[in-house]
């Protein structure tokens, strides 16, 4: 059982939790995730550590209600307990001055990217970050994100806070003005980290490789154990099959099948809407 | 030469009462519910079944057990109806009787051995076991009571030993441990200990609730067992010595599915057997949407392979509703590694077994898995492993409609744990390099046994290594020796 130290309700639909979880905080590195059960017949769903403290002995978890395991995560407050948690899981992120770099978040998917760009700056890179979302609303971790970059851009797709329009938009923008004034046209930005949705890493790996700009992806694909015991998540890179639990979670963008992953991300679509529903009548009644 | 000539007809006599059939579901009913496929002997069954053996006194039976479970000595307590003494006499040596009854494969090993055997039907050692074990699970349930060791009073205090995985291996070697009065933590990676008895295994096989009784007895050991810990990661063998560990004993089991590398085979619907099996069994995905957790059910079911994993997936995907099911296997019936009874019970559930066929490749449409590309096989010179080599015949491929397809091909070891421990030495296919009697590894205090040295084998193997390692962690915490 782990004990929710505290929740704070960062968007509509979005949460954050400070888990006690000493054994994992003490291992946790930027990049690694955790997988976690809320009750005894639910699922194993894998989340990024959106931050630890080893001292306090906490990790941080961002969640987006968007089926019944997540309904239930978001409905459990302070002092409450999460079931089941697993980790440290998966390779930690590459850090090491690399100079300057990039950093983008969509979505849900800033969470992840946070622990990152924090590491990065600390190993002493300049770090830019595009974090984005669909609305001013749903803009998530602003303030955290901009106490870790040098440079923080914030999009909408409805233009309501920010930039208008994907965060990769926002991206080639940086990415023209970084070669405008170079002879060789080539950008002095050394790397990228981007996570989001599959859509949205898709379309920044399709940028960024117009830049010759390696790209790290982290991907979210389908899990059970995340140990590398059952094969649910794999995906392909370079033409290879590989676990995501084990083999990744990161990957070089270039390489990833987003297609293949896209389509796998699907499987359980029409199980988990039935599930879903079950439990939103089941809600309505007690209600 | 007198008493041995009464032996004879003596026996002579006992073999008129043939074997005692396993009572059984119908294969038509059972094939649609995950209820257990073997409902178990009555008590008249046992009687009558224990009345076979001939008690011998040389007794061969034992040889051909694993872990050396005093056979005569057990059956004989039953047919004098002591039947708690009797569950006493297999506890002796081995911890999960109720399991090894149902699981292990007596055919080639006590019963084997069993000299009835010779002209008639060996004694169903295995059904015995497993009868004594379930009475005296219902005796108590009836009395509202647990099975408990020594009556709950069992205290460990010698040195802190860590066991990492909680299968069969695992379990043993931690009860052993135990009972010598070592103080066991049992660490598992999944949220439930068990290991492969509760992912791998069927309930329709092996119920769950079964395990949970025998792990529940190994608590009352005084065996600490913890779950949700990914060893490597969240510790790892240096923490554990750090933390007072004075031996470390690693039984993560066969956890690395195996792929074809065909083309097709990461398209919506392909399944490691791995995954399918923990998907049903430990996320109770059969019960979705009661469970959360969703499989995909499949109308047309192909399985490849023909080991018990295998049998275990095509059984499983009948339940779930499958409509057909196959099963696909390169060689002969004559060849494949699962057990009779398992081979049988699928064939009389309605599995339709493709032997001499392989996969080629997975056809899928729109990201899904829409037929199976096979070719035919014909038996060639033995090869390495001593069975004759499947060899295509040339221009036979054919298809067949299916919309899931399960690769039950074999699992290899996890590198997960054995990555991270410097010097420890693994052999080419990444098992661990330990000592078959004694589990020592090339890392001082650190023992292996079960699938993670052997490759993926069965229950009672896993257990007899267990067995032999706490013998050995004894002997290396008492002497100091490596």
């Amino acid at each position: 059982m782990f004990k929710i130290v505290s929740k704070k309700e960062l968007a509509p639909d979005i949460a954050r939790f400070d888990v006690e979880a000493p054994l994992i905080a003490r291992k946790a590195r930027a990049g690694q995730f955790v997988v976690i059960r809320v009750h005894e017949d639910g699922e194993r769903v894998p989340l990024t550590i959106a931050a630890y403290d080893r001292e306090k002995g906490t990790i941080t978890l961002v969640a987006m209600r968007v089926g019944k395991s997540t309904a239930l995560l978001s409905e459990l407050k302070q002092g409450d307990v999460i079931l089941d948690l697993v980790g440290p899981l998966g390779n930690p992120s590459e850090i090491e001055d690399f100079g300057k770099v990039i950093c983008v978040g969509g979505g849900v998917g800033i969470a992840p990217v946070l622990p990152i760009a924090k590491e990065l700056k600390s190993a002493g890179n300049y770090v830019i970050s595009i974090i984005g979302a669909k609305t001013r609303g749903l803009v998530i971790l602003e303030e955290e994100m901009e106490a870790v970059s040098d440079e923080l851009h914030v999009c909408t797709d409805d233009g309501s806070y920010g930039y208008k329009g994907f965060v990769s938009g926002k991206l080639e923008e940086i990415l023209e003005g970084s070669i405008a004034h170079n002879k060789k046209k080539k950008t002095d930005i050394a790397r990228c980290i981007a996570i989001g949705p599959a859509i949205m890493m898709a379309s920044i790996a399709k940028v960024t490789a117009k830049y010759d700009l390696k790209t790290i992806v982290s991907l979210n694909s389908i899990m059970v154990d995340g140990t590398g015991m059952c094969g649910a998540c794999r995906v392909e890179v370079g033409g290879k099959t590989r676990f995501v639990c084990v083999d990744g979670p990161e990957f070089d963008a270039h390489q990833v099948d987003f297609g293949l992953l896209m389509s796998r991300q699907q499987i359980y679509c029409d199980d988990e809407g039935v599930c879903y529903g079950l439990y939103q009548e089941e809600c309505k009644c007690k209600k | 030469m007198m008493s041995a000539k009464d032996g004879n007809n003596k026996k002579v006599k006992k073999e008129k009462i043939p074997r005692t059939p396993m009572p059984q579901q119908d294969p038509q009913v059972r094939a649609r519910n995950f209820e257990e496929v073997a409902t178990g002997y009555s008590e008249e069954d046992a009687l009558r079944e224990a009345s076979r053996c001939l008690q011998c006194r040389n007794p061969r039976c034992v040889k051909g057990c694993p872990v050396e479970i005093d056979i005569k000595d057990f059956i004989k307590l039953i047919s004098e109806k002591k039947f708690e003494e009797s569950l006493e006499k297999i506890r002796e040596k081995n911890t999960l009787p109720a399991i090894c009854g149902r699981v292990c494969p007596q055919e080639d090993q006590c019963e084997k051995e069993c000299i009835l055997g010779i002209k008639d039907d060996p004694v169903a050692i295995g059904r015995l076991e497993r009868y004594v074990a379930d009475r005296e699970f219902k005796r108590l349930s009836d009395l509202d009571k647990e099975c408990v060791y020594l009556d709950g009073k069992h205290k460990c205090t010698r040195e802190k030993v860590a066991v990492i995985g909680s299968g069969p291996a695992g379990l043993t070697c931690a009860a052993e441990l135990a009972k010598k009065g070592y103080r066991v933590t049992v660490f598992e990676a999944l949220h439930k200990s068990g290991g492969v008895l509760v992912y791998g295994i069927p309930e329709f096989r092996l119920p769950k609730a079964i395990v949970q009784k025998e792990i529940d007895y190994l608590r009352s050991m005084d065996v600490d067992l913890r779950v949700n810990m990914v060893m490597g990661k969240i510790l790892t063998l240096d923490d554990l010595f750090q933390d007072g560990y004075k031996a470390i004993f690693i039984s993560t089991g066969a956890g690395l599915p195996y792929f074809m590398g065909i083309p097709g085979e990461n398209l919506n619907g392909v399944y490691s057997a791995n995954e399918y099996l923990t998907r049903s069994n430990l996320m109770k995905a059969y019960k979705f949407p009661q469970c959360d957790t969703p499989i995909m059910k499949g109308e047309k079911v192909a399985v490849v392979g023909g080991g018990n994993v295998a049998m275990d997936s095509a059984r499983t995907a009948l339940r779930l509703g499958a409509k057909k099911v196959y099963l696909v296997y390169r060689r002969s019936e004559a060849e494949m590694p699962a057990r009779n009874e398992e081979i049988e019970h699928a064939r009389e559930e309605g599995i339709d077994f493709k032997v001499l066929n392989n996969p080629v490749e997975i056809i899928g449409r729109d990201g899904w898995v829409d037929r199976l590309k096979l070719i035919k096989m014909e038996l060639g010179e033995p090869d390495d492993s001593g069975r004759r080599r499947p060899i295509p015949i040339k221009g036979s491929e054919y298809e067949l409609d299916v919309d899931v397809v399960i690769m039950a091909i074999g699992q290899g070891p996890n590198p997960l744990l054995t990555s991270t421990i410097p010097g420890l030495k693994l052999n080419s296919r990444g098992n661990i390099a330990a000592d078959p009697e004694t589990g020592k590894t090339s890392v001082r205090g650190v023992f292996a046994g079960g699938d993670i040295v052997t490759g993926a084998a069965t229950v009672i193997l896993a257990m007899g290594a267990g067995r032999k390692a706490a013998a050995a962690i004894d002997d290396y915490l008492r002497t100091g020796k490596w």
